[in-house]
């Protein structure tokens, strides 16, 4: 499915609801270029799985590649692998064993061959200035039509 | 000897560097290796990778030999084992962490948990003679971009942080959007030298309501747009009309603006004595003349350690242990890997 995104604001909204539709053990691989709101995305997939703080403590991982967060009842693993040559230092950092207990988000997950289909892929695209373009496959998306109106 | 002095191994690993060091007293350096600039091959004898957690397994036990030879010590000699057990990449940590408490097993010596983020604030206090608090606490890196209140070296309540990208990230992805080397900072630093800074203005974003907190993202959209268009991708053609001395200049200027004018802020709203500044963003030249220049226009003492201090490092976590060990805050077996730095979570 297809949500634009008028703001920042929006994009969180989008990665809240799409929260909702998240299970342990989920992998979540988002594309799109530097700006495209990638972090802030995830900053909502935290905000619906009920980080706490997560307008501060959800921040981009690109210079220490993981951060975890615990949610209410699920944790999250963000990843970054921006800075990763190649796909096998991703399962390097552990993202595996996180794979069993949490949600899984990557950003810039074009660089990594996975050894599982991410359930989600989320590409995020610039439109024109403030605008952006998310587009969400993998999920149901009736069901996730109907929460991001 | 060492039974005057407080000798501490210090021991990071939090992200990509693997570094101990062997400090006396929280003041003399007597060892401080960082395995990127140490010549770890005859020993390990084979490339060392860069990023895995593997990579720290490697070379961890080579780099405590290196600093004990380099210190003249033995590990009989040492007081006590420090190392940084968060914030960090889990797996990172945990090698470091675990080399340290099988120092203190086996030696029978305390061990001391350090937080990164606090051992970056604790460079000044190795290469300044006397450090007065309160002071206004700044680390800026690759991964943070952090404001303290200090009141000591142990002591720091953050009051604000990056929202999303550090100031060290921006840099890298600037220089990587101008097609400059990682890491960008030094890149775009030598780049800006020649270039102009007003050419062209790029955002400074202060955030709503006297807000101590930062944000990157911004200009880091504005650098993509004016670089590629506003539908550009990163492989695309370029569209920007003035030199990339000029834009690096400029982007350069932006960064420092918001950082110095954030820092100001704080100042204004603390009162502190002074300025300490820490992470390896304060390597650059530009924004130590900014700082320096707000702490003579205020009074303020300012504090800015040697480039090597303020780069990751275990000298600093060797040295802050010090503080914790008088204060008897010791860390046991139980110590653990702390991914994400607590203090966001009270802010």
């Amino acid at each position: 499915m297809i949500i634009k995104s008028n703001s920042v604001k929006e994009t969180v909204t989008a990665g809240a609801e799409l929260a909702k539709r998240l299970k342990p053990g989920m992998l979540v691989a988002l594309t799109g270029i530097f700006g495209a709101g990638k972090t802030y995305f995830i900053k909502g997939i935290a905000k619906g799985l009920g980080v706490k703080n997560w307008q501060r403590s959800v921040t981009s991982p690109s210079f220490v590649l993981m951060n975890i967060h615990q949610g209410r009842e699920i944790r999250l693993y963000h990843i970054d692998v921006h800075r990763l040559d190649k796909g096998s230092d991703f399962y390097g950092l552990g993202a595996e064993d996180a794979l069993g207990d949490g949600v899984v988000a990557v950003e810039w997950a074009e660089k990594i061959k996975f050894r599982r289909k991410p359930d989600v892929t989320v590409e995020i695209r610039h439109k024109s200035a403030g605008k952006r373009v998310i587009e969400i496959s993998g999920m149901k998306s009736q069901c996730l039509k109907k929460s991001a109106k | 000897m060492s039974n005057k002095h407080f000798i501490c191994l210090g021991i990071e690993s939090s992200c990509d560097e693997t570094a101990c060091a062997v400090v006396r007293d929280g003041k003399e350096v007597l060892a401080n290796l960082v395995s990127s600039q140490t010549d770890l091959h005859s020993i390990y004898g084979g490339v060392v990778p860069e990023i895995a957690c593997r990579a720290h397994e490697e070379v961890i036990i080579p780099m405590i030999d290196r600093a004990l030879e380099q210190s003249g010590l033995a590990l009989s000699d040492i007081t006590a084992a420090a190392v940084t057990n968060t914030p960090g990449l889990i797996g990172a940590l945990l090698v470091g962490i675990s080399a340290a408490k099988a120092v203190s097993f086996v030696y029978n010596i305390p061990l001391i948990g350090i937080n990164h983020i606090y051992s970056h604030l604790y460079a000044a206090n190795l290469h300044f003679d006397a450090v007065e608090y309160p002071a206004i606490g700044f680390v800026i890196s690759g991964g943070h971009t952090s404001l303290f209140y200090s009141t000591s070296p142990t002591e720091h309540k953050l009051i604000g942080a990056t929202q999303d990208d550090a100031a060290g990230e921006a840099f890298d992805k600037a220089a990587k959007i101008m097609k400059l080397p990682y890491p960008g900072g030094p890149a775009i630093e030598k780049t800006a030298l020649t270039g102009n800074p007003k050419a062209v203005r790029f955002p400074r974003s202060l955030l709503k309501n006297g807000s101590l907190d930062f944000s990157f993202s911004g200009i880091k959209t504005a650098v993509l747009y004016h670089c590629k268009g506003m539908n550009g991708a990163l492989e695309g053609p370029d569209v920007y009309k003035e030199s990339r001395e000029d834009l690096a200049a400029s982007f350069q200027e932006a960064v420092v603006d918001t950082l110095a004018a954030k820092l100001e802020m704080a100042v204004r709203r603390y009162n502190p004595k002074g300025i300490i500044i820490g992470g390896g963003v304060a390597a650059n030249k530009r924004l130590r003349e900014k700082i320096n220049l707000l702490g003579s226009r205020l009074a303020l003492k300012v504090y800015i350690p040697p480039i090597a201090l303020c780069t990751d490092n275990a000298a600093v976590t060797a040295g802050l242990a010090y503080h914790y060990w008088r204060e008897n805050k010791m860390a046991d077996m139980s110590l653990d890997a702390v991914p994400l730095n607590m203090d966001v979570s009270l802010g």
